[in-house]
């Protein structure tokens, strides 16, 4: 069932270890790009030394979602963070492809395979 | 199914981003019905919801209460050969050499829209609307994929 719009951009956190892992849930657009932005950057301030930003849940994200994961992906290098997208729907994956930045981002096909 | 859809659809919008998931719901069908494959119609959806978010973002300074007309037209006579959308907003008019998308070389956010657009559209021009505002059409053709793919 899709999320409303009005729904926390973050569902859940979970962690293990140093590894954060944060499931995405819902579109991420215009009208939300700034929460998620601001829920990602708070976990960050919490210094894991992973986060993993599950995105399985996320059938659509536009461009003002990829410039607030920009922006996460600039303060977590800062941290020291590693930070890694996983779960992309093929139409998220398009978009990283679409504005190239599918190298620039650390991205893996499934959770799993992220945090082992 | 087809014959019906060979007729335009028209959405009257505000410039409020809640009312950008109802034209993608609408467009997704809209797509789908003409035959565009999902590829394409992710990158059509794509496309219209970044020339409103920069309608909402800029034309209109991030007010939510302006309005955005939208025009879903089929291509084609006897069989569909693609869709046409023209988005007419009425706010301060954007000079098109002001338009061009920034290097993606230059990892920073925002200023992928124009990109998005000139990258998953065949044909897109601004003009000035009669009366103010400006008229943005995009078009995309079925068989660009399959064009795409020969170069």
């Amino acid at each position: 069932m899709t999320p409303s719009p009005s729904a926390s951009p973050v569902r859940e956190v979970r962690w293990a270890g140093r590894t954060a892992v944060a499931a995405i849930q819902g579109d991420i657009d215009l009208s939300r790009s700034v929460e998620f932005q601001h829920q990602i950057l708070l976990l960050l301030d919490q210094h894991p030394q992973r986060l993993v930003v599950n995105l399985t849940d996320v059938p659509y994200m536009d461009s003002s979602g990829v410039a607030s994961l920009v922006k996460v992906l600039s303060r977590a290098r800062k941290a020291g963070t590693t930070l890694t997208l996983v779960g992309m729907s093929p139409r998220v994956k398009s978009l990283f492809q679409i504005t190239r930045l599918d190298n620039v981002f650390q991205i893996m096909a499934t959770e799993e395979e992220a945090v082992s | 199914m087809k014959q019906d859809c060979k007729k335009p659809v028209r959405l009257s919008i505000l410039s409020t981003p809640a009312h950008l998931p109802i034209v993608r719901a609408a467009l997704e069908k809209m797509c789908e019905a003409i035959g565009f494959d999902p590829e394409a119609v992710g990158k059509i959806i794509l496309s219209a919801d970044e020339a409103l978010t920069n309608i909402i973002k800029h034309a209109y300074r991030g007010a939510d209460d302006r309005p955005i007309d939208i025009e879903l037209a089929p291509l084609g006579e006897e069989s569909l050969r693609g869709l046409r959308i023209c988005i007419r907003d009425y706010g301060e008019h954007v000079d098109p050499s002001r338009i061009r998308s920034r290097d993606l070389g230059d990892i920073r956010p925002g200023g992928l829209g124009v990109h998005i657009m000139t990258h998953c559209m065949d044909e897109l021009e601004y003009r000035p609307a009669d009366g103010g505002g400006t008229v943005l059409t995009m078009v995309k053709d079925i068989q660009s994929r399959r064009k795409e793919t020969r170069t």
